[in-house]
């Protein structure tokens, strides 16, 4: 792409794809350190995770104010334009993507005190896994702007909902065998459908990349996995 | 229109590239070449202009545009040594047949200009006088078409009880609106503007775009433009011209949002072609 005959436009744009980067960087960590604590019942990463959520939250706000400064200045059309409504959406979803990393982390400090059966998480660190490496892929195609990579995440997803399902009757099995299990497996089961939709903020992500490259948008529905009993509201 | 004609051409059905085929039009261009003296203005250029919607024409300076617009009603007739060759139909007949009454011509297609150009006379007589040229009205009547004018470019409330004050003690964003009266009192069916806002304040360009809002129910409308939002705002179809070439033609929202070439992106995203 050559560069604007106003050499502050590229600077605008230059630095709202530096603060995504860094906010995509601040979201992964989040995530990677909310599994992590999940798994080892470590409480202190868990704190630092959910202190770290407020950074991400300034981030995105710095993010849409100045997109909308850029959009006031600069009047930007075509690939400008989809630049900047790009940076606002994937922002968006980084921001949830950190919220939800959060909410994994308040639940592995209540868990700290319950914890009962390790094997429990080792559903869920599958899903963290996952969910992490289609973060990771979309972030890199949004940052080299690359259509294939993100359609390729888009069409993972439905792995993620179908380890979800798994997860989801693991729990569900600990909780008939022995009810004591029913207060810890049930936080599990919320921070299952967080992974889950750390995916859904992936594939938002992937959709975003779509449309900021070619202008158009990919289809509305995307390929489900099979026999899926946790579908709905997705 | 056909008395206006020597001899009616059939509509030709010759594919031309439009963007809304189901839209009939109003006016055809095809294979159109135009020239000052020895210099090459416009190459081969075909298009359609669709019936009732408004069409923009983009471009730097010297890509042709204005050009384009003169050729649509001959303007350029007034100048010698240019000259243009293919066709340019409207309603299917060739207006650059030699053998075309101009006068009927410039009638049917009217022209608003950059700079608001009122005859140094007062406003009525500024919408009266294209009217008495073509028509021989009563005066209730003739009263009736310069009110029926003033009011359809939203100019009646700012002048109806000074009627007899002369056009050039207007703002430059009435005097624009009298002559968008002045050309609409004469009952066209194209309106050209060409660049009609480049020299208003933004509340008069926001009051002339919505008068080409409103137009467009009842003429087809050409506007060359330097405004690329004023563009993507008024209009429903974009053509984007280079070098004397139609680079581009295609949806405004299209064209704005994902332009199909290279050319058009650099030039409304202002990079570097």
């Amino acid at each position: 792409m050559s560069e604007h005959i106003v050499a502050a436009y590229d600077q605008e744009l230059g630095s709202l794809g530096r603060n995504i980067a860094e906010m995509g960087g601040i979201a992964e960590q989040m995530l990677s350190d909310a599994m992590d604590a999940l798994v080892s019942m470590d409480t202190d990463l868990a704190r630092a995770v959910v202190a770290r959520d407020s950074s991400l939250d300034a981030l995105q706000r710095q993010v849409e104010e100045f997109a909308i400064l850029t959009i006031a200045r600069r009047q930007p059309m075509a690939v400008d334009l989809r630049e900047i409504v790009a940076a606002i959406r994937v922002s968006g979803d980084l921001e949830r993507v950190g919220d939800l990393a959060k909410n994994i982390a308040k639940r592995t400090l209540k868990l700290g005190v319950e914890a009962r059966i390790p094997r429990a998480a080792v559903g869920l660190k599958h899903m963290g896994d996952l969910a992490l490496l289609q973060l990771k892929n979309v972030l890199d195609a949004y940052a080299s702007r690359d259509i294939e990579r993100a359609k390729e995440v888009w069409m993972r997803d439905a792995e993620l909902d179908a380890l979800e399902d798994s997860v989801f009757r693991d729990l569900l099995t600990f909780m008939m065998e022995d009810p004591r299990n029913i207060s810890f497996c049930t936080h599990l089961l919320f921070c299952s459908k967080n992974i889950e939709r750390t995916g859904d903020h992936a594939t938002n992500i992937a959709e975003t990349v779509y449309y900021l490259v070619t202008g158009d948008n990919l289809p509305m529905e995307r390929p489900k996995g099979p026999n899926s009993i946790m579908t709905t509201g997705k | 229109m056909t008395d206006m004609l020597v001899m009616p051409k059939p509509t030709s059905a010759t594919a031309v590239a439009t963007p809304a085929p189901h839209k009939v039009a109003k006016l055809e261009v095809k294979n159109l070449d135009f020239f000052y003296g020895s210099t090459k203005a416009l190459k081969n250029i075909n298009l359609r202009l669709a019936s009732n919607t408004v069409t923009a024409f983009i471009g730097p300076s010297g890509c042709g545009k204005s050009t384009l617009l003169r050729v649509l009603n001959r303007m350029y007739d007034l100048y010698p040594g240019q000259r243009a060759e293919g066709e340019v139909l409207v309603d299917g007949a060739n207006i650059l047949d030699p053998r075309i009454d101009l006068n009927l011509l410039r009638a049917r297609i009217g022209m608003v200009f950059q700079k608001p150009t009122p005859f140094p006379m007062t406003i009525y007589e500024n919408i009266a006088f294209g009217i008495k040229l073509y028509e021989n009205l009563p005066k209730s009547e003739l009263d009736g078409r310069v009110e029926q004018a003033l009011r359809g470019s939203a100019l009646w409330a700012e002048v109806k009880d000074k009627l007899d004050a002369s056009g050039l003690s207007l703002s430059g964003g009435q005097q624009q609106r009298l002559c968008i009266a002045r050309t609409m009192a004469i009952q066209p069916e194209v309106i050209l503007f060409d660049e009609p806002c480049s020299a208003l304040d933004p509340i008069s360009t926001a009051k002339v775009e919505e008068l080409i809002d409103e137009l467009k129910a009842k003429y087809t409308i050409a506007i060359v433009t330097h405004n690329m939002q004023q563009a993507a705002r008024v209009s429903e179809f974009t053509a984007f011209m280079y070098l004397g070439e139609l680079v581009e033609f295609g949806d405004t929202t299209r064209i704005f949002t994902a332009p199909e070439k290279r050319q058009t992106q650099d030039y409304i995203t202002g990079r570097f072609g």
